[in-house]
């Protein structure tokens, strides 16, 4: 079995800071981290390899130095590595990104087929949740966002039962290979490097490809050039004025929380009452 | 807090007061980048102060149980002993065709200052371990090595030392064990070891043992000893574990400190005698036993380093909370007891008795590694250098551990004196370092007796004037006080040395009563230049602050010890043992 896990080289998210003028992140002189979604992704591919053989190659498109992350994923078992370095990748979104990102997966694949990919379920930096679909998108792959857990994964029959969150519960969902999955936080927890492995990451080689040895047919497709996003403003939302009110329930029927919340509705705003027909009429 | 392993110090000491990243570059050992191992010790940081540290004090408190021949350690030991072998962590520095990682001494001392400091009692077990895969490579068989190395890299089993008897101790060649050789290449022990370290355990499921014992027509004292492999469960052709071996644990000790250390009394031979396996040749061993010895005082040298850190973390953290008093500065009422001078003067000694004796460690660590990737005549003289530099890293190193966890308990105050800061429990673990692996004195007298006159004091020569070199490099990037204090430490310890060779030869038995001043003077001369280099090429402020007070606060001692070695002992000769018993 063939895992890629796409992964992404973060500003440490304590220490970031945005820049005034131009709204955009600051990352110079903070320290870089794996994005912490992507963790949880990595230990269920590497769970996922040791349960049922086979490899575990991560990905990730940054600048040369996003290197760093890729040693760390192969220090905790990861087997191979692949940065996607170029000029041309600068100033990505999420289209871009995930262009360039589907498009080495698509090369990796023809190397050595691939079933299941990983994303983490969004980034600590652009917070967007946008990159896995938009790979599964692109590449076709069947899509399993938001899961809490892989129930179970039949190569046999090339198909794979997952839990996924959702409004109000969970659902048990089950899919056929190859597919993208994204997880949530909290799902497990990555693994300590061992020793040989530190050892194999420090000397491994990180492949590492420009956008032409990734694929790239269409340049205009990456970068800022292939990134239709633009951040007009960045800002924290006002707070509200009104403060929410806590209702005490214990003890009483649903009947009196109600007619109790009704009164004091009525009592904030004293108007209401007369202004009611008003209001149904105008409905 | 709990324990942090002190990462910044580690590389600045490793980076700036040695230049070892500078010689790891393209060296034998696999050219890993600098970052690589910054990104190991880390990864060994965050593993000791998770897992290891969690148990210390639990440990200190249950202790060992023995209960029908078995030892039981406290709860949580075998799990976290378990995932520590997991990961590698035996395996730095041993080859990789036993399944190590063939990496350097150095980083693989560095990681044990970190699980000493991390709980001592559970790294002593490893330590013996690591000891013997030493000795096996240099001296067993192959097919002994093929047998035993692969599960003792691993660590799924572990090894002990068999040296001391009740009438053997710092005086080996006195041990009486009895090994009979059974004509098929095998031997059967007979006799009572004590104080053994992890002799019975169970944190894995076969043990070790390597004894030394004398052979029936062995010659008396140091000459007629031989060491023997003595395995617990003995072990099939095909590897599988056989038969209970007839060697077995009879007591188990009630210490001062590492509570968590089995130190176990050993009974080879109850029915039909202990197999064991010849390791070297007949009568010689004990040079083999020293191969285990050597590297193992180096490992001892770095437990004083440990305690001596985890207690300055502690300390440090209690004096930044503990309010009493007025501040002298501003006279404001109410004040940590981090604003009084004196307690900033104890912790800078701590922390300078932690630096300088680090530095030793590791310097003497790293001219192991550039002896094995060095040949012939340069090898030989990076050898002896390291023969050299292990006595006063083990002496000077324990000791200091010892003074330092002292200082951490006065820093406390009461609350030191009483076991629940675990301030107490550092000064005790303390204790054993500077006695086992060859007591002090013992350490001392090496120094003085065998290793200044080497090559006819060409070998100390040598050193002595790498720290004149190392001075003149530095101009103006230390402080002038700084320089100064060390030049002229530099200076004792040159005649001190001058000294001490001459009286050894002139006085010898005098030299023998002053060997430990000297040493003291040694190792903290060797501290001051050391860290002096280390801030030369560092920024950090604490470094920097802690080499000026041990230049100005703590070299002077050195004049104090050359006068002292100057009286060349004719106090002490003077004495005779009848004078004590009046007194
Ligand atoms: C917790 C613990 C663990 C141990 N683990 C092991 C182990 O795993 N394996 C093992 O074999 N041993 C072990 N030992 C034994 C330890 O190595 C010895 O205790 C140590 O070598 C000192 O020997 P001794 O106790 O007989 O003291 P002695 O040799 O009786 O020494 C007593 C004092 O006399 C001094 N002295 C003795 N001879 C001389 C001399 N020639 N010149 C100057 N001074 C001298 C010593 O410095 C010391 O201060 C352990 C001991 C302890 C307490």
């Amino acid at each position: 079995m063939h895992i890629v896990v796409c992964i992404k080289q973060v500003p440490d998210s304590a220490q970031i800071r945005v820049h005034p003028v131009t709204n955009t992140i600051m990352r110079q002189g903070v320290p870089t981290i794996i994005n912490p979604y992507d963790l949880v992704v990595l230990e269920e591919a590497l769970r996922l390899r040791d349960q049922f053989g086979g490899k575990v190659t991560v990905l990730t498109m940054g600048p040369p130095m996003a290197d760093e992350s890729l040693r760390k994923a192969l220090a905790c078992g990861a087997d191979a590595a692949v940065l996607l370095t170029d000029r041309f990748f600068a100033g990505s979104d999420t289209l871009a990104t995930s262009f360039a990102l589907s498009t080495a997966i698509k090369k990796i694949d023809a190397e050595e087929p691939v079933d299941i990919v990983f994303a983490g379920k969004q980034t600590i930096d652009g917070d967007t949740a946008q990159v896995g679909p938009g790979i599964a998108k692109r590449m076709g792959l069947n899509q399993l966002t938001y899961v809490s857990a892989i129930r179970s994964l039949d190569l046999g029959s090339r198909s794979i039962v997952v839990e996924r969150r959702a409004e109000g519960g969970t659902q048990v969902l089950t899919t056929g290979l190859p597919c993208l999955i994204t997880m949530l936080e909290g799902s497990n927890v990555l693994r300590r490097g061992s020793l040989p492995d530190m050892f194999r990451a420090a000397r491994a080689e990180v492949t590492t490809w420009n956008a032409e040895q990734a694929g790239v047919e269409d340049i205009t497709q990456c970068g800022l050039r292939g990134s239709p996003t633009v951040v007009k403003k960045v800002f924290a939302p006002k707070p509200r004025n009104e403060k929410a009110v806590l209702v005490e329930t214990e003890g009483k029927s649903d009947a009196e929380i109600a007619r109790a919340a009704i009164d004091a509705l009525f009592t904030a705003n004293p108007k209401l009452e007369a202004e009611i027909p008003e209001l149904v009429l105008a409905s | 807090m709990t324990y942090k392993a002190p990462l910044s110090d580690i590389l600045t000491t490793l980076d700036k007061a040695l230049g070892y990243a500078a010689l790891l570059d393209g060296s034998a050992f696999g050219g890993l980048e600098w970052d690589a191992v910054e990104g190991i010790l880390d990864e060994a940081g965050k593993f000791a102060a998770s897992v290891l540290a969690p148990t210390n004090r639990t440990g200190d408190l249950e202790g060992v149980t023995l209960k029908e021949g078995v030892v039981t350690l406290p709860q949580g030991f075998k799990e976290a002993y378990a995932q520590w072998a997991e990961l590698g962590w035996n395996g730095v520095a041993a080859p990789e065709a036993f399944g190590g990682m063939g990496f350097s001494t150095a980083i693989a001392l560095a990681t044990f200052e970190i699980w000493d400091g991390a709980n001592m009692a559970l790294g002593t077990g490893p330590t013996l371990t690591l000891g013997a895969i030493d000795l096996l490579l240099d001296h067993a068989s192959d097919a002994l090595k093929d047998t035993y190395l692969p599960k003792l890299v691993s660590g799924a089993w572990m090894a002990t030392m068999h040296l001391t008897e009740a009438q053997a101790g710092s005086d080996v060649g006195a041990l009486r064990t009895r090994a009979v050789p059974q004509g098929d290449g095998t031997y059967r022990l007979f006799g009572e070891k004590i104080f053994i370290t992890f002799g019975e355990h169970d944190l894995t499921e076969n043990i070790i043992h390597l004894v030394l014992a004398r052979l029936p027509d062995a010659p008396p004292g140091t000459k007629g000893i031989s060491l023997f492999l003595v395995p617990k469960i003995l072990v099939n052709d095909d590897g599988s574990l056989g038969a209970r071996n007839d060697v077995h644990c009879v007591g188990v000790e009630h210490k001062l400190g590492i509570h968590a250390s089995p130190t176990c009394t050993m009974l080879h031979g109850r029915e039909d005698g202990a197999m064991g396996w010849l390791v070297g040749e007949e009568n010689r061993g004990l040079a083999c036993m020293f191969t285990m010895m050597n590297a193992a005082r180096l490992w001892t040298a770095i437990q004083g380093v440990a305690l001596g850190e985890a207690s300055f973390q502690k300390a440090r953290d209690y004096a930044l909370e503990r309010v009493q008093g007025r501040d002298p500065a501003t006279g404001k009422q109410g004040t940590t007891i981090i604003h009084h001078p004196d307690v900033r003067r104890n912790l800078l000694t701590m922390k300078a008795l932690v630096l300088a004796s680090r530095a030793i460690c590791l310097s003497c660590a790293a001219t192991l590694d550039e002896a094995a990737q060095a040949e012939g005549k340069e090898k030989a003289a990076l050898m002896a250098r390291a023969g050299l530099l292990t006595p006063i890293a083990k002496a000077f190193s324990t000791d200091a551990g010892l003074q330092a966890t002292s200082i951490g308990v006065q820093i406390h105050g009461g609350m030191g004196f009483v076991e629940e800061t675990g301030a107490a429990q550092f000064l005790r673990d303390a204790r054993i370092p500077p006695i086992y692996e060859g007591t002090n004195g013992i350490q001392a007298i090496d120094l003085v007796t065998r290793k200044i006159p080497q090559a006819g004091g060409a070998v100390v020569a040598s050193v002595l004037d790498g720290f004149s070199r190392d001075l003149e490099g530095f101009g103006d990037t230390l402080p002038p006080s700084v320089l100064s204090a060390t030049q002229a430490a530099v200076g004792d310890l040159r005649v001190a040395t001058e000294l001490m060779l001459t009286l050894g030869t002139e006085a010898p038995v005098d030299a023998l009563g002053i060997a430990t001043p000297y040493l003291r003077l040694f190792g903290l001369t060797m501290g001051g230049v050391l860290l002096a280099k280390g801030a030369a090429g560092t920024n950090d402020p604490g470094w920097r602050a802690v080499t000026r007070f041990l230049a100005e606060d703590m070299l002077p001692e050195t004049s104090a010890l050359l006068a002292g070695l100057r009286a060349r002992g004719g106090a002490v000769a003077a004495t005779t043992p009848d004078l004590f018993e009046a007194m």
